[in-house]
């Protein structure tokens, strides 16, 4: 009788503690790719040249452009001043927890926050156009807090 | 719930004495907790109507048929209790002459529809009678001839007769429904525009999928539609003609044009631009093409609603910070902000009726469909979910339908988008059949008057 109740606690003991180590991986997962709740990771960025990632992520609702992100435009605008022939469009996100109209109008203010970056940093207008797809075209499928911040973007794209 | 039903017994006591002498009535102002029993008697068709019907619309009795169609609209609106047909005791045929109203008094039917249809040379033939079972009298009686490819519609027009004839509101069953048909992944999906009947039949496909194209609105006086297409990857307010499939861009913007609505006669839209990242709200004439900007302001402005005079716009700004409802006069001036409870405001849609406007509200991660009255007062949500937005006013200004999505798994499983409507009292939320996933409905107004 014993025995068996002690096993049991045992069990019960291990069993607890895996949980606690599934839930503190998913956490520090999270931590790491999320400051604040701006998306810092780079699972879903992809590259305009060895160096230059394509895109700066948002918070809920801003379109103000982090250190990170302007680090980013940066360098973009380094890479575009070195190929003059290279002309972007902006295309801006919204993450789906929002009214449609408005997301097309805040997908088209944070594409225009990082233009004027490129533009301060030398890049003429004449060679960016911005393009807003506010929630329609998310780059992550899920409904969760880590899926939203990569969906709340603005992606620098060649346009030819 | 024990106030709400003192509340409810205090309102029947205080109608009653009005009504003891008036026919049947249906009362809409308050959630109907007790539907009334109606009994809808198979139109009667004799058999060479019942051949013709077979061939030419591939119906097995086009009685049966259109009283279904009535019968489900009756369910629907949540105020009538449509009895089960078993349960008749009296010939469709002998009925529509003259009911023996204690036979329909018997399976408890308050009121009575029965008629006559006919189908010969290309016409289709109706006759119909509402009667009032409990004071044995005739309330409606009404012909009309159509073509066959209507006999749908027959159904929706004889469920607004009854239904204004016993409510006292016009009807909304003679209406189509314009709204986004969605399938595939979320992150490749695909998007046309759909028009349906308001019960969900006679589906059609408007656009071919080939671009994305959202938020299709019902010019208000005719069936013209105006919606927001990416053709050539350039996101513009278009309008389309329903009848020709004719379209055009509207105006000649540098830039993005979207939340595209109609002026109440149907002569105006009013839409945002956005440029240099900021949005701001216009209206076109589509007579003379004169452009006209309406807002000024830094923030964004969008979800531009005209008033049903046409004299105010209700729209969305985010100028205090966040997402909030305002009005202004049609010019642009006297900005007034009215929404102020907890939590952001979008979508605000002005009631047909004038007195009220729809939002969507997002409080502390859930979305709600709510109404306030014109000045932000008297807010009273109706629904609240996971994800929902959009309102748009059933014509008479009782029913609002809207769009619902669920939650999805870190792989997007689970993911739908679902068409739902409510009563203006908060009462009969209803799911909305539609043959794929939909978004972003539209009312139209109804087609026949």
């Amino acid at each position: 009788m014993d025995l068996i109740r002690n096993l049991r606690n045992v069990f019960i003991v291990i069993l607890f503690g895996f949980l606690m180590s599934a839930c503190a991986t998913k956490t520090k997962q999270m931590g790491s790719q999320l400051q604040g709740d701006v998306y810092t990771g780079t699972d879903t960025v992809e590259y305009l040249a060895k160096g230059v990632p394509d895109r700066v992520f948002f918070a809920t609702n801003e379109s103000i452009l982090t250190t990170a992100s302007r680090d980013t435009l940066r360098k973009q605008a380094a890479w575009l001043r070195k190929n003059p022939d290279i002309n972007v469009v902006l295309e801006g996100h919204a993450d789906e927890r929002g009214t449609r109209e408005y997301n097309l109008a805040l997908g088209e203010r944070r594409a225009n926050a990082a233009k004027d970056y490129l533009m301060t940093y030398g890049i003429s207008s004449n060679r960016i156009s911005v393009i807003s797809y506010g929630k329609e075209r998310p780059v992550d499928s899920g409904s969760n807090p880590l899926s939203w911040s990569k969906n709340r973007r603005s992606v620098t794209v060649k346009a030819n | 719930m024990m106030k709400k039903i003192r509340l409810i017994i205090l309102t029947i006591f205080l109608f009653f004495p009005n009504n003891v002498y008036s026919l049947i009535e249906v009362d809409i102002t308050r959630g109907n907790l007790n539907p009334l029993p109606i009994a809808v008697s198979p139109l009667f068709s004799d058999e060479k109507t019942i051949e013709n019907g077979k061939k030419e619309l591939k119906l097995d009795d086009i009685g049966s048929e259109i009283s279904n169609i009535i019968e489900n609209n009756l369910l629907r609106s949540g105020l009538f209790n449509p009895l089960d047909k078993k349960a008749f005791l009296q010939k469709s045929d002998i009925a529509h002459l003259k009911p023996r109203f204690e036979d329909w008094a018997l399976i408890k039917a308050q009121a009575l529809i029965t008629g006559k249809v006919s189908l010969e040379n290309e016409k289709l033939k109706i006759e119909f009678r509402l009667w009032d079972v409990l004071a044995g009298r005739e309330m409606i009686a009404l012909a009309f001839t159509t073509v066959p490819s209507n006999w749908r519609r027959v159904g929706h027009i004889i469920t607004d007769k009854v239904y204004e004839r016993l409510t006292g509101e016009t009807g909304y069953f003679d209406t189509r429904i314009i709204y986004v048909s969605e399938e595939g992944p979320k992150i490749k999906r695909i998007k046309k525009l759909a028009i349906m009947d308001q019960d969900g039949f006679n589906t059609k496909y408007l656009t071919l999928g080939n671009e994305l194209v959202l938020t299709p609105r019902f010019s208000p006086t005719n069936q013209m539609v105006t919606y927001l297409s990416y053709f050539k990857n350039l996101p513009r307010v278009y309008l389309l003609d329903i009848e020709t499939g004719l379209q055009e861009v509207v105006g000649d913007f540098p830039g993005m044009t979207f939340a595209p609505r109609f002026s109440p006669d149907g002569k105006k839209i009013i839409m945002s631009f956005a440029k240099d990242g900021n949005s701001e709200i216009y209206t076109m004439d589509l007579e003379n093409r004169i452009v006209e900007k309406i807002t000024n302001h830094p923030s964004i402005d969008t979800s531009p609603s005209f008033s049903p005079n046409g004299k105010y716009i209700a729209f969305n700004s985010d100028r205090s910070g966040y997402q909030q409802i305002y009005t202004m006069k049609s010019n642009g001036k006297s900005v007034k902000r009215i929404s102020f409870g907890k939590g952001l405001y979008g979508t605000p849609v002005w009631s047909p009726r004038g007195d009220l406007i729809a939002f969507t509200k997002l409080h502390k991660g859930k979305f709600y469909i709510g109404v306030m009255r014109t000045d932000g007062t008297g807010e009273r949500l109706l629904t609240e979910n996971y994800y929902q937005e959009a309102p748009s006013w059933s014509p008479n200004g009782r029913v609002l339908i809207f769009y619902r999505e669920t939650k999805s798994d870190s792989e997007g499983r689970g993911f739908s988008a679902k068409l739902w409507s409510i009563d203006l009292t908060g009462y009969n939320e209803r799911l909305v059949k539609t043959e794929t996933d939909a978004s972003d409905p539209s009312w139209s107004s109804l087609l026949s008057n």
